[in-house]
């Protein structure tokens, strides 16, 4: 707070060191609304969000390093190896169009958003083994090393060729979908795709194309940005977060959106990092919670452009007396494990009954809501900062520990579920991931309380748990109970009026179902469920991370979900199970996991949707 | 062009939506679907577009079988579909929406610019800078068909392209048909107003259920009282 104050008061004193602030953040903004719009672009077109974009702005500046390194230096050679790394990354896009996304254009938005993620692990790892773990740092623009004087601060000149080309790109993008015929064709394409192609235009190539042009702008982003930052693996996932909250905050599909959303959130963040430079993720964040809250479209955004009905599902049955008996028969199998198994199996044992637990909270929201939920780590992670905190200020003991878990995220998905209630499809998908981002950063950044990175160590359970068969018992009985009163819960009218919430709200409320409150209180229990899942997984451990709530903890719910198939309340416990077999395998055996990882979801979202529990199930119902 | 549908079967999920339905249409000749609401008359059409699959039987244009083609490909072999909600890009102006439909002009079929169709439709010609979306019903019915004609079609699918309309403007759209038809456009629409249909088509074949259960000349058609009073509304 008192830098903050005396970096506000040197601001007063020296307007033009604000200016320079100012200047270097529309200098960023720019690298930002290319992605942005490229995002924006395809997802107007397409109704796809897609989470890979972030990694084709990262493809861009590698391949701009190395391309540059081949031509050599001066003009030609950097300007040359630019316009290389934006044709391959457009030539990568148009791969990604055709091999995978083409094929989800009408399935579920939580599979596409999946197979975009899976996009994004095989990226990654194929990142790391062409270009290694180092950060490459690439050459200065040649002609543009220079600063330029303004109001005696120097300004790089190549931060203000940066702003200029925010503006260029924008015209040229107006002129493209307005004054072409293939921009008349992709908003026609936008509007009505079945009759665009029923006029004789080959649709399909007209996608491949606005998607190609969206993966290009991105790949021209990163490499613009080589002059101002490494080339680095963290990139993707940096410039993902920001993008969607650009593009959510401008509106989904709109191009001028994004770029006056660019502009605010990069100056935002130039000053942040001066006045609160351990907040600016969170001040990003908020800014787009706050604009979503009053308006659920984005500053430019049509209402409604975000949302789709999808198909109706089978109704739930209830247990067959067939499952019940597998389910006790499996139980009885649980109970007796510890005889016969040594300590690693019941560690990994624990390990499937938490994340089951953590699933099956998560399907309650998924499955039986048809809200997509990309943040339930943070409900996970702060339950387990609920017990680890708790233990470390006030020296609790497990059994007051494993109450504060639940509570603390019950209440957290209260105020999440609460300011996400007007939001749905993509749109909530974003502020969850969004709710989950800020639950990060105040656990990564808030070192006084939470340790920081170094996380809470030296949880122990309680002596009466500490035998690792105890634990296994104490892990069995909360989970197997979590997984039991979910189940219970689906099936009792709450279950119903929040099916038919997700099925037919309007029908809904005019049956006199009040769909907001029970969305609500879908949240709330599944955060407490979850947070449940993250107590125990903290005393398990031994110790709290601020890992616990990122993204890929998040990811690994909706795999275990998916997994299991969103339609079967079975799924999640099954896909908890064969995910820790899977990762396990994977972790143990192979050096580019995470390129096997998202093949795996990408195959997973485009061909096995209704997961294994179906597969299997439908295996069973053949004669 | 010429069209001949042999035995089509079409399903909309488990239901059956086209039971064994054949027809033919000759180069320039006007034919009518007719048939209550719910027969198959636009499910017959979308089946020839290529936008409903089609389970059992053949489709050809002039002998060639487009059974498996996907539907931009048709539009480009020269079927040109207007559909009956219209369809119009709202966010488009009049000008755009006729260029989404602009193909390259085909041997046997007549060629079409932009100011030959709004000779045809002569009140759209002050309208070219108007979204679509700001157009009367009557202006969007003769946009999609304008906008159709712009891709150069042989065979044009007509959804109840009077429905809707003014008197006034049901006696100018059949006037408009006429005049296709005389450029040597083969034309199959569908109707439930069987006086326009008298006016405009030759022949006509009677839905019902699915199936196709007359057909004949007009003449033939509007003879068979029975027919009408068991197949089709009483004529508007
Ligand atoms: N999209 C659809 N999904 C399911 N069933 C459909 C769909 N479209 C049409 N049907 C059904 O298929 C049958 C034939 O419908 P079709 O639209 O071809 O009738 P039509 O003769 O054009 O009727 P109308 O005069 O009302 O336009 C009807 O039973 C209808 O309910
Ligand atoms: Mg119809």
């Amino acid at each position: 707070m008192d830098s903050a104050l005396a970096t506000l008061r040197l601001m007063a004193a020296e307007p033009s060191f604000a200016l320079a602030q100012a200047l270097t953040g529309l200098a960023s903004a720019s690298s930002l609304f290319l992605v942005a719009a490229g995002l924006s672009i395809v997802f107007g077109v397409t109704r796809v969000v897609n989470f890979a974009h972030g990694s084709f702005f990262m493809v861009g500046a590698y391949l701009a390093v190395t391309a540059i390194g081949w031509l050599g230096g001066g003009a030609a050679g950097f300007w040359g190896g630019v316009v290389v790394a934006v044709l391959g990354v457009g030539l990568l896009g148009v791969l990604v169009e055709v091999a995978i996304l083409r094929r989800l254009y009408a399935a579920p938005e939580l599979f596409q958003l999946l197979a975009t993620f899976g996009v994004v692990l095989v990226i990654q790892d194929g990142a790391l083994f062409l270009w290694g773990p180092e950060d490459l740092l690439g050459p200065r623009a040649p002609g543009l090393r220079g600063a330029v004087e303004i109001f005696g601060q120097r300004i790089p000149t190549y931060d203000l060729f940066l702003i200029a080309v925010g503006p260029v790109v924008l015209v040229l993008l107006w002129l493209a979908f307005r004054r072409t015929r293939w921009g008349v064709l992709v908003r026609a394409a936008t509007a009505d795709r079945e009759m665009t192609a029923a006029l004789g235009v080959d649709e399909r190539r007209l996608f491949t194309g606005v998607f190609a042009l969206g993966a290009l702008l991105a790949g021209l982003g990163g490499a613009l940005q080589v002059p101002r930052e490494t080339a680095n693996l963290h990139m993707d996932l940096n410039v993902i977060a920001e993008a969607f909250v650009v593009v959510v905050v401008g509106g989904m599909g709109s191009v001028v959106g994004a770029y006056l959303a660019a502009l605010v959130i990069g100056v935002v963040h130039a000053f942040g990092i001066l006045l609160f430079p351990k907040l600016t993720l969170v001040l990003v964040f908020l800014i787009m919670a706050v604009v979503l809250v009053i308006r659920p479209a984005g500053l430019l955004g049509e209402r409604g452009a975000a949302s789709r009905q999808g198909a109706p599902e089978a109704p739930l049955r209830p247990a067959s007396a067939r499952l019940r008996w597998t389910a006790a028969a499996l139980f009885a199998a649980l109970l007796a494990l510890p005889a016969v198994a040594g300590g690693y199996v019941l560690v990994l044992a624990v390990d499937v009954a938490i994340l089951a637990l953590f699933a099956a909270s998560l399907h309650l929201l998924l499955g039986p809501g048809g809200m997509i939920s990309f943040g339930h780590a943070a409900y996970f992670g702060i339950g387990a900062y609920g017990a680890g905190l708790a233990w470390k200020w006030l020296a609790a003991p497990m059994v007051l520990g494993l109450a504060v878990a639940p509570l603390a995220a019950g209440i957290a998905g209260a105020a999440f579920g609460w300011l996400c209630a007007r939001a749905s499809g993509v749109y909530l998908a974003m502020l969850t991931l969004a709710y989950a981002q800020i639950a990060w950063s105040v656990a990564a950044q808030w070192l006084a309380v939470t340790g920081g990175d170094n996380g809470v160590l030296g949880l122990w359970p309680a002596p009466w748990a500490a035998s690792p068969a105890a634990y296994y018992y104490l892990s069995l009985v909360l989970c197997g109970g979590g997984i039991l009163a979910l189940r219970l819960l689906v099936h009792a009218p709450f279950g119903q009026f929040l099916r038919a919430g997700r099925d037919a709200p309007r029908r809904a409320e005019a049956l006199g179902v009040a769909v907001g409150a029970q969305q609500w209180l879908a949240f709330i229990v599944a955060g407490a469920f979850a947070g449940l899942a993250g107590g125990l997984f903290a005393y398990a451990k031994g110790s709290v991370f601020p890992t616990y709530l990122a993204i890929p903890r998040s990811v690994d719910g909706l795999v275990m979900v998916l997994l299991g198939g969103v339609q079967s309340l079975s799924g999640p416990v099954v896909g908890a199970l064969a995910y820790v077999g899977l990762a396990d395998e994977l972790a143990r055996g192979v050096a580019l996991w995470r390129l096997v990882l998202g093949a795996a979801i990408i195959v997973l979202a485009v061909a096995f949707r209704r997961g294994l529990a179906g597969a299997v199930g439908d295996a069973a119902a053949r004669p | 062009m010429r069209l001949t549908v042999d035995a089509i079967d079409a399903y909309y999920g488990g239901a059956r939506a086209l039971d064994g339905v054949s027809l033919a249409a000759g180069v320039g000749e006007v034919v009518a679907l007719l048939g209550r609401n719910g027969a198959g008359k636009s499910t017959t059409l979308k089946s020839v577009m290529g936008l409903v699959a089609t389970r059992a039987g053949t489709i050809a244009l002039d002998g060639v079988a487009i059974g498996g083609l996907a539907a931009n490909a048709r539009a480009r072999m020269g079927i040109g579909y207007v559909p009956e909600e219209r369809r119009i890009f709202a966010g488009l102006t009049v000008a755009e929406n006729l260029e989404v439909g602009r193909q390259p002009p085909r041997p046997g079929a007549p060629a079409w610019t932009e100011a030959r169709i709004l000779a045809l439709f002569p009140a759209l010609a002050p309208l070219r800078h108007r979204p679509g979306e700001r157009l009367s019903g009557g202006e969007q019915q003769m946009l999609a068909i304008a906008r159709t004609l712009m891709g150069n079609p042989g065979l044009l699918l007509l959804d109840e392209p009077s429905e809707g309309l003014a008197p006034l403007l049901v006696a100018a759209m059949a006037d408009a048909v006429a005049r296709l038809k005389a450029e040597g456009l083969t034309v199959l629409l569908s109707e439930q107003n069987l006086r326009f249909a008298a006016r405009v088509a030759d022949r006509g074949y009677v839905l019902a259920r699915g199936r196709v259960v007359r057909d004949g000349t007009m003449a033939e058609l509007l003879a068979d009282r029975d027919a009408i009073g068991r197949h089709l509304s009483i004529g508007g």
